[in-house]
């Protein structure tokens, strides 16, 4: 599910860099750097779905969301980026890593590691895909970055755009985040007493 | 242009050679602390004068040894994962500022969230070594890990946050520019958390549960051999260079002192890095193993709730001083 999650992410970038790329004739080396990485980032997604091997597909995925972080770096969020590295990488993956080897992932292929829902997870993915291309593409058709004047993803930038221009969605978020904390623990506290 | 990148070249070349050469001091030094306090004298006789070779000597016996890999082993994956548990220090040594102006690495925008986040990446090469072993040992020692990592992450987090609001800014030059001698008993107690913090992190005594070798011969570091067990310890004297060069730029101020800060900055930033290092090893001399579920209770009801007094006192004192 988080593969698939990140492969439509990538999809959308790669797709969000095109128009962009293919709008002046000499494309300038952050739009190269930008689609050789989004496609590294792309493949690394397919096979962290694709494999077999169950570790390997946690760590292709390591592969896949440190190219999205490099892709924001090439578009100046830079604050955006390491927070990807930081709660990504470094926590949602090794969680992952901590449940694989609590069940003791085997080294080599896993048989059982196919599921009959191959065809629905992948039109899933397709439409989850496509909604999200057609939404960023449909609303930021002809907004370009500019990749020379002052960098707009600077952690102040950012800092105030979210406080000042969209705080109440982040506050809605905040109040959603902390409703799955409340859930999670009324979650695990009855499993004990059944216990 | 050329100056530039002359310049960017100096400056990494720079940070290379402090990533070879501190942890090694680092590394002897502890050789010569542990020995006196335990009433030994240590390594004595490698290069004649109080053995300060005895590191270039174990480099050279490493490099002499049998590369192996275990037949049952996941062979890439086992290979990789010590560039990938030593690496990450070297990218956080290129960000952690030394002196005043511009005596840094490379100047990164948002420092502390690069440092910390670089820093996390290195914990994935202990678990790629703990699960590619093919060996219980291993695995044991990279749950242990998993569940550390777990644990001091939030803390970390949480008290560098602290800094960041105080100072108004999250780059790290930015920090220390802005310290003022009263912020050490302000930020005391998110300094001590991170503190803490980071030592679970780079599983030095007392928190070296993942490494026990008296539970599981050396956790996820079990089948390793020559150099590729070299990069591993090397990643732990690197960690201690990092954790007590990211303690005295975040609360101790870096390179300000009672004197000599216009020229002289560095060396202030040396010695409270030496002095960190230096009580990093005195805990390994002096307090015994915990266990992996007493670092989470100590994670969870005391470097949490201490973090989060302590973010709320930042925020007040903000407020009301400004």
């Amino acid at each position: 599910m988080t593969g698939t999650g990140s492969g439509t992410g990538i999809a959308t970038a790669v797709l969000a860099a095109n128009p962009h790329a293919h709008g002046f004739l000499s494309p300038t080396g952050v739009e190269i750097a930008f689609l050789l990485v989004g496609i590294v980032t792309l493949g690394a997604a397919v096979v962290s779905v694709t494999t077999r091997q169950l570790v390997h597909a946690a760590l292709w995925l390591v592969v896949a969301l440190g190219g999205l972080a490099v892709e924001y770096l090439l578009l100046t969020a830079e604050f955006i980026a390491w927070v990807q590295v930081l709660i990504y990488v470094g926590s949602v993956v090794v969680l992952l890593l901590f449940g694989l080897m609590l069940t003791k992932a085997p080294i080599g292929r896993s048989p059982d590691a196919d599921s009959g829902n191959r065809w629905a997870a992948l039109a899933v993915a397709a439409a989850a895909a496509a909604s999200l291309v057609w939404v960023v593409v449909d609303a930021f058709r002809a907004t370009w970055i500019d990749l020379d004047g002052a960098p707009q993803g600077t952690t102040e930038v950012t800092g105030e755009i979210l406080f000042r221009h969209w705080v109440l969605p982040f506050e809605a978020l905040s109040v959603l985040l902390l409703a799955a904390l409340v859930g999670a623990i009324v979650l695990s506290r009855r499993k004990n007493e059944e216990h | 242009m050329s100056s530039d990148t002359l310049d960017v070249v100096l400056r990494l070349l720079g940070v290379f050679v402090v990533f070879l050469v501190l942890p090694l001091a680092i590394g002897q030094t502890e050789h010569k602390v542990m020995a006196h306090m335990q009433g030994r004298l240590g390594p004595m006789y490698a290069g004649g004068f109080h053995g300060w070779a005895q590191l270039v000597a174990d480099g050279v016996k490493f490099a002499q040894k049998e590369d192996i890999v275990p037949a049952g082993a996941d062979r890439r994956v086992f290979q990789l994962a010590p560039a990938v548990a030593l690496l990450p220090y070297l990218l956080v040594l290129v960000a952690i500022p030394v002196g005043p102006g511009n005596a840094v690495g490379q100047f990164v925008d948002a420092g502390i969230f690069f440092v910390l986040a670089v820093m996390g990446v290195g914990v994935l090469g202990s678990l790629m070594a703990g699960w590619a072993s093919a060996n219980k040992f291993s695995l044991l020692g990279g749950l242990r890990t998993a569940a550390q990592l777990l644990a001091y992450e939030l803390p970390m987090v949480l008290t560098a946050a602290s800094v960041a609001m105080a100072a108004g800014t999250v780059s790290l030059p930015g920090i220390v520019d802005a310290f003022h001698w009263w912020w050490v008993p302000w930020q005391i107690v998110g300094g001590i958390v991170f503190f803490t913090a980071g030592l679970a992190e780079l599983q030095r005594p007392p928190f070296d549960m993942p490494v026990a070798d008296s539970e599981i011969i050396f956790g996820a570091y079990t089948e390793y051999t020559g150099l590729r067990f070299a990069m591993f310890l090397l990643s732990e004297y690197a960690g201690i260079v990092v954790l007590c060069g990211l303690t005295t730029v975040l609360f101790l101020g870096g390179w300000h002192g009672p004197f000599g800060a216009d020229g002289l900055g560095w060396l202030w930033t040396l010695l409270k890095t030496a002095v960190l290092a230096f009580v990093v090893i005195w805990l390994r001399v002096t307090y015994p193993r915990l266990r992996e579920d007493q670092l989470q209770k100590l994670a969870w009801t005391v470097l949490i709730p201490l973090a989060l007094a302590q973010i709320a006192l930042t925020g007040v004192v903000k407020v009301v001083t400004q």
